[in-house]
């Protein structure tokens, strides 16, 4: 084991309600605070990120009463990342009757998180998952049905039960719409004042509550000030520390990473979770890397050739997948994992992957791609449809055709997606797929209340660390962001609203507004007046690089040690040599791409750190130092059944001129107890 | 225009009045083809039951208000709708997206319209302003005018391309579902064109040559 | 491949605007054309020139942020593409391409290439939703059967991204076939009906009211849509809005 230093700084309470599992959410509720309509009046409240959970929340805080700000770096709310996810959100509905449950999907969920996720928060996102569904259908969300007029479902990585909702491939666009139309809503009858092009640059603490935002508008990089009783944070997570990801280009983490540094506790920022079915990377000038929906694991079978030089040749272009016979191929997870095959958890088939193509079985000529093939998912399906539609012996072609269609009915935006940017047809040959960094568990540390240790901040969607601990199982992230917004959020904070119905406005002429605001100013005339010699991007590239080779997929005790070196290193290279052009007083994208970046420079060496810290494999955190005889993740229980909260090190500003190491960041340990489930080895043979 | 507020009742209106104005070609149309079949008599015939049924005295100005306003509104939208893009594109290709004749209605319209006022001077004026005697030749004199053919001709083609994309329109702009009425109504379009743009025009190249 | 570049700079709203010719190397065919600007833009930077501004996020085609009129289309030659989805095998090596912002005055430029779409929003706040709040006490829902025709029409509407390449690439700025998606998918579906004459009279207002010209039904948007939205969506809400008209 390698003994670093950690400061540890005292240990974290959750605040979790008494009672049994399933009737904690209950019972809490019944006993919070609440606030009267006309005390609602006089409360402000700030929301910043306009997705999945900002969405929801702000609508759902404006329905109540409250004042909302809302704040987007996009052009408009319907734009926020959470459209991109494709495949679905799960709901305990058991429509199916297939024998899933509240207590299954919360079951699934810790277990897929590999027991470092919270017990109570996580069963209270099972709890509320049906409402969600409940109340998509009522704002017109347009799900996939049967031919009965009933929703459909369909399954996802590693559960036995269908419980996933969808809207083809775009459930997460027709969810976000929908949250977008209730904001709209809201927006229209003036409760929701709604920021678009605006950045939040810094969190404004006065006497150790978030009472504001310093925000800059994009368009004519203005500064401004803006307070309010309560400031709430739905600004997605970390993944592009990694530059590449299939993250949007602008999702950053400047909006919790400054909250960080004004003091709210990062929590686990080595859980990052690794895509298996993403668009293997083409050329150097890769800007980000695109998803394939995991719902194709339904259908996909995953494989690359048994032999090294069927491999060597694929990659060399002298033979073509389909030449490849039958009993030479290796459908690895099928082999490995009988019981889940290609549905194992996310975790699990990127680091196959991985493992694969490592060993030198890569299929396309980076060496680092593996097959996902339709052909057999055609054939069956043709079958079906000849059978259905009274044909005798049809022939191959029918049958090939037939199943083509069905193939198309679920996934042809995917298929037309993939055949745009790699330029083959992946109903003739399979598809190529390689992991990439999609979703970032860790977060900013939040209690039962969603609220930080910041009082008065509160934290929800990707941006909190709370429900999916070590890994997050597919379809989650949609069903996590709504049910914060729709039906957490709004309860949790009246409980905090409710000591400041009489606090009046808050002022924004205050010497914590005047300092944050004067800061955040400074920061940007360094930027601006530096004329260094590289650019954002140039930095940007370099961090990916360290972070994907290093603190990737699996990691280790040296690894990790020489990246925090490097990460280090580049920073300060970064404060010395950043060339940002431009004016502050317009819009200046470069501008907005060095804040980021500054950001992810101290993130990720944060995140180096918590790898380094967390002596044990457990979900998207993989050291290769703890693993079994077979390769799978080695948990230690024992000693590392905690939450990582890490406290900013130093005082929040001017770290161009005065270096900041993350490295030194203080732990605060948030323990995690098992009252309900016993941690077992996740096993999906 | 207080009373189509909006830009769709507007386009209601300008298709409306375009649908009775196709109405009011076929019987026009019908007429014209008495010129040759049966002949002289019937034409005179219905040229007099035109000037004196009751009916058709009232439709007249209901008809004249009806070309107005389709001309009007027309050229109201256009105008409008040029309006709302001050600058240019530097470069355009509407070609690869959209038929010429969808995107100049205004100019197939414009020279139906400047043939109508040439025709109310050579037709409806005399008609009504001097005692002819005999229809009949009025009309043949004039396409024995190569010239006049010609713009005649021309007319009558602008007219068809005009509502080969505007018969269509129409329907659309009154919501008839798409998916099962599109194609019929394009085909129903094209042959409405052709059969007012072929007929008219077959008619005064048949004067013209005999 | 070398290629010519004519692109639209602007330094704000109050400047005028004009093309300027840059000349790039080496880009290749893999690229996606957003990764070929930003190839330029790292370029201008090392030569100490400000870079060109053109909104992008996600870049999978589903945000609707990028825009561009490439070559006199919107979202450049491709069908069903937006411009980050379009890759630079579409153009050959010499080949010249104007880039250009939406243009509409219901959409100013802001700069460069970016233009001010809050238009759109604006239509939505004034009916695109379903008056219902959040609750978790709604009807379950599978209590509102939908034949899967209708949902799957309403869903075919609803994946309009809001780009506005409707809009840029219409002669006459119409916004019609962004506001007929919202209508035509709540129009499917009977949830939607509670509301469907405001909703189809208000936001037809809002366009009316933002600058958008009307509609002469060439079709043109639909073509350059890239998520297909049909033209059928117009005319559901025309018959919606007719069937307002009796209410």
């Amino acid at each position: 084991m390698t003994t670093i230093n950690v400061k540890e700084g005292s240990p974290l309470q959750a605040h979790i309600p008494e009672g049994n599992l399933p009737d904690k959410w209950t019972i809490y509720k019944d006993k919070i605070r609440l606030v009267s309509p006309a005390n609602k009046r006089k409360l402000d409240i700030i929301v910043v990120g306009t997705g999945l959970a900002g969405a929801s929340a702000a609508a759902s805080l404006a329905e109540l009463g409250y004042n909302v700000k809302a704040f987007a770096f996009q052009d408009s709310p319907r734009r926020a990342h959470s459209i991109a996810a494709q495949g679905g959100i799960n709901a305990s509905k058991n429509y199916q009757n297939d024998g899933d449950s509240d207590w299954r999907l919360f079951y699934d969920t810790i277990k897929g998180g590999d027991y470092r996720g919270r017990e109570a928060n996580t069963y209270r996102l099972a709890e509320v998952s049906g409402n969600i569904i409940d109340q998509a259908v009522m704002q017109g969300v347009p799900f996939a049905r049967d031919y009965g007029g009933l929703l459909d479902n369909r399954s996802f990585g590693g559960v036995l039960v269908s419980r996933t909702f969808y809207a083809k491939g775009q459930t997460g666009q027709q969810l976000l719409l929908g949250a977008y139309s209730a904001l709209n809503r809201q927006i229209a009858r003036g409760k929701v004042t709604m920021y678009n092009r605006h950045e939040m640059l810094d969190l404004v603490v006065v006497d150790g509550h978030a009472r504001g935002i310093i925000t800059r508008n994009l368009v004519t990089g203005e500064i401004e000030r803006h307070s309010a009783h309560a400031v709430v944070l739905g600004t997605g997570g970390y993944s592009n520390v990694y530059f590449l990801s299939t993250n949007a280009m602008g999702s950053n983490a400047t909006a919790a990473w400054r909250a960080h540094r004004k003091g709210a506790y990062f929590a686990n920022p080595a859980f990052v979770q690794i895509h298996p079915t993403c668009i293997p990377r083409s050329s150097e000038h890769q800007s980000k890397l695109t998803l394939m929906s995991e719902s194709l694991r339904n259908d996909g079978r995953i494989w690359v050739p048994k032999k090294l030089e069927d491999a060597k040749a694929l990659r060399e272009g002298r033979l073509k997948p389909n030449d490849i016979p039958e009993e030479d191929r290796d459908y690895y997870l099928e082999r490995r994992y009988p019981a889940f095959g290609n549905l194992v958890p996310r975790d699990v088939a990127s680091r196959a992957a991985k493992e694969r193509c490592d060993a030198g079985f890569g299929v396309n000529k980076t060496g680092e791609a593996v097959f996902l093939d339709f052909a057999t998912a055609i054939e069956r399906y043709g079958k079906e449809q000849a059978h259905l539609k009274g044909l005798n012996n049809p022939s191959k072609e029918e049958i090939k055709e037939l199943g083509k269609k069905v193939i198309e009915q679920k996934y042809g935006n995917l298929f037309q997606m993939y055949e745009k940017i790699v330029d083959q047809n992946p109903y003739e040959t399979p598809m190529m797929i390689y992991p990439a960094n999609h979703y970032t568990m860790g977060g900013l540390w939040v209690d039962y209340d969603l609220q930080s240790n910041l009082k008065g901040l509160f934290v929800i969607g990707e941006a909190n660390f709370s429900d999916h601990g070590a890994n997050r199982l597919g379809a989650s992230a949609l069903m996590q962001g709504l049910a914060d917004g729709y039906f957490i959020l709004p309860y949790t904070i009246g409980d905090y609203l409710a000591d400041y119905i009489r606090e009046g406005k808050i002022p924004t002429d205050t010497p914590e507004f005047s300092e944050a605001e004067e800061k955040v100013k400074k920061e940007i005339d360094f930027f601006l007046n530096n004329n260094g010699k590289h650019s954002v991007d140039y930095f940007h590239k370099k961090l990916g690089k360290i972070m994907w080779d290093k603190v990737g997929m699996s990691r280790n005790a040296e690894g990790l040690q020489e990246a925090i070196k490097e990460i280090q290193e580049l920073r300060h290279q970064f404060w010395k040599e950043i060339k940002v052009p431009g004016k502050a007083n317009e819009f200046n994208q470069e501008l907005e791409k060095a804040g980021y970046v500054a950001d992810f420079l101290e993130l990720g060496e944060l995140l180096a750190l918590d790898a380094l810290n967390r002596n044990e494999s457990c979900g998207g955190h993989f050291r290769e130092e703890y693993q079994t005889p077979d390769g799978e993740a080695l948990r230690d229980d024992e000693h590392y059944a905690y939450v990582a909260a890490w406290e900013y090190p130093a005082k929040p500003y001017e770290r161009y001129s005065k270096p900041v190491f993350p490295s030194e960041s203080i732990l605060h340990k948030e323990p995690l107890k098992f009252e309900f489930v016993t941690p077992t080895t996740r096993s999906y043979k | 225009m207080s009373i189509l507020k909006s830009s769709v009742e507007k386009k209601m209106g300008l298709a409306l009045a375009g649908l009775f104005l196709v109405f009011f070609l076929f019987v026009h149309l019908a007429i014209n083809l008495t010129l040759i079949y049966p002949g002289k008599e019937a034409f005179d015939a219905a040229v007099e039951f035109m000037a004196t049924n009751p009916f058709i005295q009232l439709m007249q100005p209901i008809l004249f208000l009806v070309f107005a306003f389709h001309i009007y509104m027309a050229i109201y939208l256009e105008l409008t709708n040029r309006s709302k893009r001050s600058v240019k594109y530097v470069k355009n290709n509407p070609g690869a997206n959209s038929s010429w004749v969808s995107r100049n209605m205004i100019w197939t319209g414009l020279m139906i319209f400047g043939f109508l006022l040439l025709h109310l001077y050579n037709y409806f004026l005399p008609f009504k302003t001097q005692n002819i005697s005999d229809h009949y030749e009025l009309v043949i004199s004039l396409f024995k005018n190569p010239v006049y053919t010609f713009i005649y001709v021309l007319a009558f083609v602008a007219l068809g391309l005009h509502l080969s994309h505007g018969f269509q329109s129409a329907f659309q702009t009154f919501g008839v579902p798409r998916e099962k009425c599109n194609r019929p109504l394009v085909i129903c379009g094209n042959i409405i064109s052709i059969i007012l743009a072929v007929g008219f025009s077959a008619i005064a190249i048949y004067f013209y040559f005999n | 491949m070398k290629l010519n570049l004519k692109i639209w700079r602007q330094n704000g709203p109050n400047d005028k605007g004009r093309m300027v010719d840059y000349k790039i190397d080496g880009v290749d065919s893999d690229m996606s054309f957003l990764e070929m600007l930003d190839m330029l833009n790292e370029q201008l930077i090392a030569k100490g020139e400000e870079p060109v501004a053109f909104d992008h996020d996600c870049r999978e085609g589903i945000c609707g942020m990028c825009s561009l009129y490439i070559n006199g289309e919107a979202h450049g030659p491709d069908r069903l593409t937006t411009t980050c989805q379009l890759h630079m095998r579409k153009f050959k090596d010499g080949d010249t391409i104007y880039i250009e912002p939406w243009r509409a005055n219901a959409f100013p430029v802001i700069k460069d290439l970016v233009v001010d779409r809050s238009a759109l929003d604006r239509i939505q706040q004034a009916g695109g939703y379903i008056s219902v709040n959040t609750s978790g006490r709604t009807v379950d829902a599978n209590n509102i059967p939908i034949p899967k025709k209708d949902a799957d029409d309403a869903f075919d509407a609803a994946t309009c991204i809001g780009c506005g390449a409707c809009v840029a690439t219409c002669k006459n700025s119409s916004a019609m076939l962004f506001v007929s998606a919202k209508v035509a998918q709540f129009a499917k579906l009977p949830q939607g009906r509670v509301e469907a004459a405001d909703r189809v009279q208000n936001m037809i207002a809002a366009m009316d009211a933002e600058g958008f010209g009307s509609c002469t039904n060439t079709g043109a948007c639909e073509v350059e849509c890239p998520k297909g939205i049909s033209l059928t969506n117009i005319a559901i809400l025309n018959k919606e809005f007719l069937l307002a008209q009796t209410k």
